[in-house]
């Protein structure tokens, strides 16, 4: 038996034939789909982004950006988005083309570049002031197959939760109520609190409620509109 | 054979190959002698039966919520029920009364199995279930938390193909509301022990579509007509369940 010895430069140059191979597949195809899994929520429309490392769209504990507020208060996505976009990352936005529906999925795909390793994605729950369902930052799997996560309801801090009619505006206080909801969201309360304590985001406390449609402290139907996590479900395959 | 011992100097493997071929001649004869004194046999090489056999342990881990006589069931590549889409008539009848019966006479199970009677918190059991059909691959639990208008708990149609002797997986199950009924708390309306009321109610008057439960209000959060108290809230996970292929 005669011992081959390998060549040294022949070495290195495959290493470095690996190393290039495996970063140009390193960009990777998504098929991603998000379910609305509550029988009582609207999500408004669903921002998801393959990002960098050094990139967060938001973070537990952490003061909300003022894009951050617009989304989790009245649903505007466009804010995050310009955020995303500056930042080079691969963006979908608004998949159910309005509002995600109690029970709803929407499917999309996504490109995800070599540099853009990790996902996010953000959408309003409604009813809430400033509730929002949220995954941050992600590891994208290097290895083909399909994953599943369990997303949570997050407050953003920014508003009070008083549960009363109001304004989707940043800082005004209020739940924004679009036409397809109006019918199931009551009237007339007198507001559950007006004080956010706590302004960094946190995993949303649930809301109150209460049993009256016309009056009482919530214009939210407490045995309908009330939530357990998690809230949504992604389904995401790595192709 | 014999000849060879005494060539030291031919190598071991040399001997080796030797012997090998010498075998191959002696079975190559027998061959030739069977076909000359008999008629030839074909016989057709058959999978033997394979048994597969699994226990499956179910914890209750609620404070006041009696889980239903837990339903188990393999079955092919299939879902019993998913997030978006109507309950059949079966699962409502299990997530409405707690009433397994036709869950379990499913046609597409390969395989089930009951509890006796229900789970109540704070407690387990271990089922156990076997099955000779090489299709039924997934699993299916289910089971009603009683105090509640149509919530349920389970998994279905998950693969457990790939589990090996002795291997076992873990889930902490989330409550799903069968969308088949309102979730009013109405005295009557529910049959576990805290109303003793009607379970299966054919009527469907809630959003007729599969999702997560909201958990129950109670009278003591604020919905007055409740037969409920503080004491049958519940939070997710609201099950564990342990499934250990032993065959």
């Amino acid at each position: 038996m005669k011992a081959i010895k390998k060549s040294p430069i022949k070495t290195s140059l495959s290493l470095l034939a690996l190393a290039l191979a495996s970063s140009t597949t390193m960009a990777q195809e998504l098929s991603i789909t998000v379910t609305n899994l509550t029988q009582g929520l609207h999500f408004t429309p669903v921002i998801t982004a393959a990002h960098n490392n050094d990139n967060q769209i938001f973070m537990s504990g952490e003061m909300a950006t003022s894009e951050l507020q617009a989304m989790a208060e009245g649903g505007d996505i466009s804010g995050l988005a310009n955020l995303l976009t500056n930042a080079d990352a691969n963006i979908n936005e608004n998949p159910a083309m309005g509002l995600l529906a109690p029970t709803m999925s929407a499917s999309f795909s996504l490109t995800s570049d070599s540099a853009n390793t990790h996902l996010s994605l953000a959408a309003m729950v409604l009813p809430s002031n400033d509730g929002f369902v949220g995954l941050d930052s992600w590891e994208i799997p290097e290895d083909a197959g399909t994953y599943t996560v369990f997303l949570n309801a997050y407050d953003a801090g920014t508003e009070a939760n008083d549960e009363i009619r109001g304004s989707g505006a940043p800082g005004e206080a209020g739940m924004p109520v679009p036409p397809p909801l109006d019918a199931s969201i009551g009237m007339n309360g007198t507001g559950i609190t007006d004080m956010e304590s706590n302004d960094k985001v946190h995993i949303h406390r649930g809301s109150l409620g209460d049993d009256d449609m016309a009056a009482g402290k919530s214009d939210i139907n407490n045995s309908v509109q009330r939530w357990l996590n998690p809230v949504a479900k992604l389904t995401i395959t790595v192709q | 054979m014999f000849t060879f011992t005494h060539q030291k100097k031919i190598s071991q493997k040399l001997t080796r190959q030797l012997f090998i071929t010498s075998l191959l001649t002696l079975s190559l004869a027998a061959c030739n002698d069977d076909y000359e004194n008999k008629a030839v046999e074909i016989i057709t090489p058959e999978e033997p039966i394979m048994e597969y056999n699994y226990s499956v342990t179910v914890t209750n881990l609620t404070y006041a919520q009696p889980l239903s006589p837990i339903a188990i069931t393999l079955h092919g590549d299939t879902k019993m029920w998913q997030v978006g889409l109507p309950a059949s008539i079966a699962l409502e009848k299990l997530a409405e009364g707690g009433d397994n019966t036709d869950f379990i006479a499913l046609e597409s199970n390969l395989a089930s199995t009951t509890s006796e009677g229900a789970v109540p918190p704070g407690t387990s059991i271990t089922l156990h279930i076997s099955t000779t059909e090489p299709m039924a691959t997934y699993l299916t639990i289910v089971t009603m938390l009683v105090n509640t208008n149509d919530a349920f708990s389970g998994l279905t149609g998950v693969d457990i193909s790939t589990l090996v002797l002795n291997q076992e997986k873990s889930w902490s199950l989330s409550v799903y509301d069968s969308g088949t009924e309102l979730n009013s708390e109405a005295v009557d309306t529910i049959p576990g022990p805290a109303d003793g009321g009607i379970g299966y109610e054919a009527t469907r008057n809630d959003i007729d579509l599969v999702g997560y439960h909201s958990g129950v209000v109670s009278q003591d959060d604020g919905l007055s007509s409740s037969v409920l108290t503080q004491a049958h809230r519940f939070d997710n996970p609201a099950v564990k369940v342990t499934i250990t292929r032993t065959k």
